[in-house]
């Protein structure tokens, strides 16, 4: 039946792997997040090349399941000479899958703007360098806070894929608390307890930003 | 490269196709009947029924898919749940797809125009003549893009049953593998296979809610 000690027992393994979860996860964004606006600004270009290079990333990239794309990587490294831990492969996937969520949404949120801000940017003599960095991205940033906590929330959880490759997060942890005292129900609870916990964090600090920087 | 691989295992790779389309399939028709069954529920249910489905829609969004797995497949058996691999990906996949499903019907629903409810409330229909002449066929149709949108990420989801050994079509590619030592041009296969695959169902979709969305379309 179920043990609560055990239950209990299985929190401080697991709460040590969780910063693996947190590193894989937020460097994952945070690499996106560059990653994305590179590729967000090849979307908006005029130029016909770059934006279907930009198309083509974002189709690729949303249209393949993670779990493949981290094996492709992981597999792929090594044979282009590259020879890395896990972790680096497990980032990389993380950045470059979150780099297409963030570059659409980055575009959807520039693209909602009205286009009277643009204008009147220009209308007051602003550069365009200007209106960019006073007018549409402050904007368009703010408008984005919250899809993209929301995008770093689904990062969390799909961080547990990169158990597969060895990289010894959350998941991978309680697969081996599990291994080690045989009871599975109680490492796994634990293990959903925990990520509940993250993610629940992570909405609370979504609403405040929203809040602070509603536009 | 040797591609001679694929002619070798491809009736294996051809049966976990299969398998993920079954898989995928039934995941959504599942999870989008629960999905429904909670939405209305919430609709109608009291305070409780309330609370209790949204603790349930944050449960099962705010942990990962694999550990909700993991849960149902090894923690289980422990209190007395032994499923065979398929039947548990099946309800997991269900189960994970329900709280999504949920929430699309449920902003669906509250897009019906009150004017339509209140005049099927004055001719005297039931609340269940309500919910099925009303609320589903007006709903479903703002509904369908998300809905769409949603069984396409599920059919990304199904990959992760192969880590519980269901034989769909990543467990097969991993079999290919190992056996013959091609890790690379199998997944990098594998991957050129999801993103046709998941590019046709997109405009499969879209054409679907084309056809289905025509009357809203004002004739010029």
């Amino acid at each position: 039946m179920f043990s609560l000690s055990t239950f209990l027992d299985a929190f401080w393994p697991l709460t040590m792997a969780a910063r693996y979860t947190l590193l894989v996860s937020g460097l994952g964004i945070a690499l996106g997040l560059v990653i994305g606006a590179f590729v967000c600004v090849l979307a908006l270009s005029k130029s016909r090349p770059a934006r279907i290079a930009a198309a083509i990333w974002v189709s690729y990239l949303r249209g393949v399941p993670m779990l493949v794309q981290l094996l492709v990587v992981f597999f792929l490294l090594p044979v282009i000479g590259i020879d890395v831990p896990a972790i680096v492969a497990a980032v990389m996937t993380t950045a470059i899958v979150a780099s297409a969520y963030i570059s659409e949404i980055w575009r959807g949120a520039i693209m909602a703007l009205p286009k009277g801000q643009t204008e009147a940017a220009i209308a007051i003599g602003m550069a365009p360098r200007h209106s960019w960095t006073r007018i549409i991205l402050p904007q368009a940033v703010a408008l984005s806070i919250p899809q993209l906590i929301n995008e770093l929330i689904l990062l969390v959880k799909a961080s547990s894929l990169v158990s597969v490759v060895g990289v010894m997060e959350i998941t991978r942890a309680s697969q081996a608390q599990a291994g080690v005292t045989f009871r599975p129900l109680e490492a796994y609870l634990a293990a959903a307890c925990l990520y509940l916990a993250i993610n629940l964090c992570l909405a609370a600090l979504g609403r405040w930003l929203e809040h602070r920087m509603a536009v | 490269m040797d591609l001679s691989i694929f002619s070798e295992y491809g009736p294996r790779l051809l049966s976990g196709f299969r398998l993920t389309i079954i898989c995928w399939l039934l995941g959504t028709v599942f999870g989008a009947a629960l999905g429904l069954l909670i939405a209305v529920a919430q609709r109608y249910g009291g305070r409780a029924v309330r609370w209790a489905l949204q603790t349930y829609i944050e449960l099962i969004r705010g942990t990962p898919f694999l550990v909700q797995l993991f849960l149902l497949y090894y923690g289980g058996p422990m209190i007395g749940l032994r499923l065979d691999p398929l039947p548990a990906g099946l309800l997991g996949l269900t189960i994970y797809g329900s709280p999504y499903f949920a929430e699309i019907f449920r902003s669906a629903f509250r897009a019906v125009p009150l004017g339509l409810i209140e005049a099927g409330r004055a001719i005297g229909m039931t609340e269940m003549a309500i919910v099925r002449r009303i609320l589903l066929p007006v709903g479903l149709v703002s509904a369908l893009p998300a809905l769409i949108n949603f069984s396409i990420i599920l059919t990304k989801e199904t990959v992760i049953l192969s880590i519980i050994t269901v034989p769909e079509v990543m467990y097969q590619t991993q079999y290919m593998a190992t056996m013959t030592f091609t890790y690379l041009e199998g997944y990098f296969a594998l991957a050129l296979f999801f993103w046709v695959f998941v590019e046709v169902i997109s405009r499969l979709g879209r054409r679907l809610e084309r056809r289905i969305t025509r009357h809203l379309i004002e004739r010029t």
